[in-house]
């Protein structure tokens, strides 16, 4: 039974994944969908999309997923998965297009925005109504609440603002409407991924941060060791990632990720309004710093005035 | 150099006039936006970031003029003279007025910039990949949604490569590579370069380059806000909570909050 949704008020998710696995950040993109209180499809793009729309499927609150399964969708190119999520639009008319704001939403969402001729919305950390939404400015020290009359609302969201949707649901699979790939624009050529057994930093319960204090790369060791006993992910300031200590992907702030953990500790790190901008909503911060002048301290629940390289291997002893 | 560089690459290079990174914003008391006036502004970090590979590209012999864009009210001309004085060749200064500039969207930006695509061939748009006061991450991909360019988003290494683009990405997890092809929008993470800085000489210089203006009117482009404010404000202040004395005390801190077992 097809049933015409066009007058149903509904919502796009756009899944993102690795081929495998659905990123946890679609699991709080579906939670801020659920928000909104419209019907939720979930649309899964890629070579093995099926087996991803599988998990989805089970997501509470989904109703219904759409799979679009084709090898060309390899990689999800935004340029391949547009005329996906266009078709899909033209066929169920979304009141509301949503993707978690990761690199993958971010580099979809407005592609998708302009052919809808719809100023989207990004990164946004709480839903008021429908079409009211709040979100960070100004390296998260302005807080706006915007009210969107696009034709269609386009928005990216925050990962840590929205719980992560459980699983409890029973959705079918459905393939998506047929759709046409332009596939000489764009060629996806390789990834370099970085490997670890952390915890993923955007979602980890306690994460271990150094700074520039840290000095070298070498010297990293001792806040990974820190890092390992207490089971944290590890992140850095951008001063770190651009002085080598650690790759880029690492970087916390206001260009990089943002996290909020139970627990932050900021090792070496003087807090600059970029840093706090990526950690600053995180429960308990823990400060570890020679300097009681860092700006780190006023937002630090914990301060230690040390120097990091007798603290931090005594803490790593103790624990 | 490789002879298979396009003939004629011209880049088109998107530079915004923001509030300086090392200014502490403060919202207006009725809060309906933040306090710009009297507060120094410069080029959003980013853009010239993506300016600076442009000029490296025209030194390479692989682009040979780059053009310097900016949409906004009359001081954008500032950045522009900045951005001519770092080696761009020309600048288009698309102007609204300073009472419509607050209200601009990256959605207005993108239609804008067609039409100056569709009067004058360009054959890529370089642009960083956020501006740092409204964060939103958006005119690139809406730019090469708009053109139906393809698009490679937070370079962290560009090679040109005939009528391709390769471009090392940062991505969340690590680095991908792509292959764009010509014409192509592109934009500039932190990590691409080292922006140079003007030297006076080149500031003198860039006064003599040339500066369109056009007004958004000119390009007859709608820009009606699709977005409203109803509300700018501080996000909570968070309370220090405080020095302890070492580090068996920050442990029996963490103990009593029950991150470590006790």
């Amino acid at each position: 039974l097809q049933f015409n949704s066009s007058r149903v008020k509904s919502t796009l998710v756009i899944a993102e994944h690795d081929d495998s696995k659905l990123a946890p950040i679609t699991l709080n993109a579906i939670t801020a969908a659920s928000k909104i209180g419209a019907d939720i499809s979930v649309l899964v793009t890629g070579a093995t999309a099926s087996k991803v729309a599988e998990q989805v499927a089970k997501i509470n609150g989904v109703k219904r997923v759409l799979v679009a399964q084709d090898e060309k969708l390899k990689n999800n190119l935004p340029e391949r998965v547009t005329p996906v999520v266009l078709a899909s639009h033209k066929q169920f008319n979304f009141k509301h297009i949503i993707a978690g704001a990761s690199a993958f939403g971010r580099g979809l969402i407005p592609r998708v925005a302009a052919k809808l001729e719809s100023s989207p919305i990004s990164d946004i950390t709480a839903v008021h109504s429908p079409d009211t939404f709040s979100r960070t400015m100004y390296a998260g020290n302005v807080v706006v609440k915007v009210q969107s009359s696009a034709p269609v609302k386009m928005l990216t969201v925050r990962g840590t603002a929205f719980e992560q949707a459980k699983d409890g649901g029973a959705a079918q699979l459905e393939n998506s409407p047929s759709f046409e790939l332009k596939t000489d624009s764009s060629e996806f050529l390789g990834q370099e991924l970085s490997k670890s057994e952390r915890p993923d930093l955007a979602t980890a319960k306690i994460v271990v941060s150094g700074g520039r204090g840290v000095k070298s790369a070498d010297n990293f060791k001792l806040i990974y060791d820190l890092a390992d006993k207490l089971g944290a992910g590890v992140g850095a300031s951008r001063a770190a990632v651009d002085a080598g200590y650690c790759p880029n992907d690492m970087q916390v702030g206001q260009t990089g990720k943002i996290v909020a953990p139970e627990l932050y500790i900021a090792i070496g790190i003087s807090g600059a309004i970029q840093h706090l901008a990526g950690m600053k909503d995180s429960k308990v911060i823990v400060a570890i710093n020679k300097d009681p002048d860092a700006p780190i301290f006023q937002v630090a629940d914990i301060g230690l005035k040390a120097d990091l390289f007798n603290a931090v291997p005594e803490m790593t002893k103790a624990l | 150099m490789n002879k298979s560089y396009p003939m004629v690459m011209r880049v088109l290079v998107g530079v915004k006039r923001v509030v300086d990174y090392a200014v502490k914003v403060r919202v207006k008391p009725d809060k309906t936006g933040v306090i710009t006036e009297g507060v120094q502004h410069s080029i959003n970090p980013f853009d010239e970031i993506a300016l600076e590979e442009a000029v490296k590209l025209k030194e390479k012999k692989a682009a040979t003029e780059v053009v310097a864009f900016s949409m906004g009210g009359p001081k954008c001309q500032e950045v522009l003279r900045t951005a001519l004085a770092k080696g761009a060749d020309k600048a288009i200064h698309i102007e609204v007025p300073d009472a419509d500039a607050s209200k601009l969207e990256p959605l207005h930006v993108a239609r804008a910039l067609k039409k100056i695509i569709e009067n004058d061939k360009f054959d890529a748009v370089f642009l960083g990949k956020q501006a740092i006061d409204d964060d939103a991450n958006q005119t690139g991909s809406l730019i090469a949604g708009i053109l139906d360019w393809p698009q490679a988003l937070y370079a962290s290494k560009v090679e040109p490569d005939g009528k391709y683009l390769k471009v090392t990405r940062e991505i969340d997890g690590g680095l991908d590579t792509i292959k764009v092809s010509l014409p192509a929008v592109l934009s500039a993470d932190l990590r691409l370069n080292e922006p140079r800085y003007a030297t006076l000489p080149n500031i003198m210089k860039a006064k003599k380059k040339p500066l369109e203006k056009k007004s958004a009117k000119d390009l007859g482009i709608d820009v009606t806000p699709q977005t409203k404010v109803l509300e700018v404000s501080e996000p909570p202040v968070r309370q220090a909570g405080g020095f302890v004395d070492d580090v068996s005390a920050l442990i029996t801190k963490l103990k009593e909050k029950g991150f470590i077992k006790a």
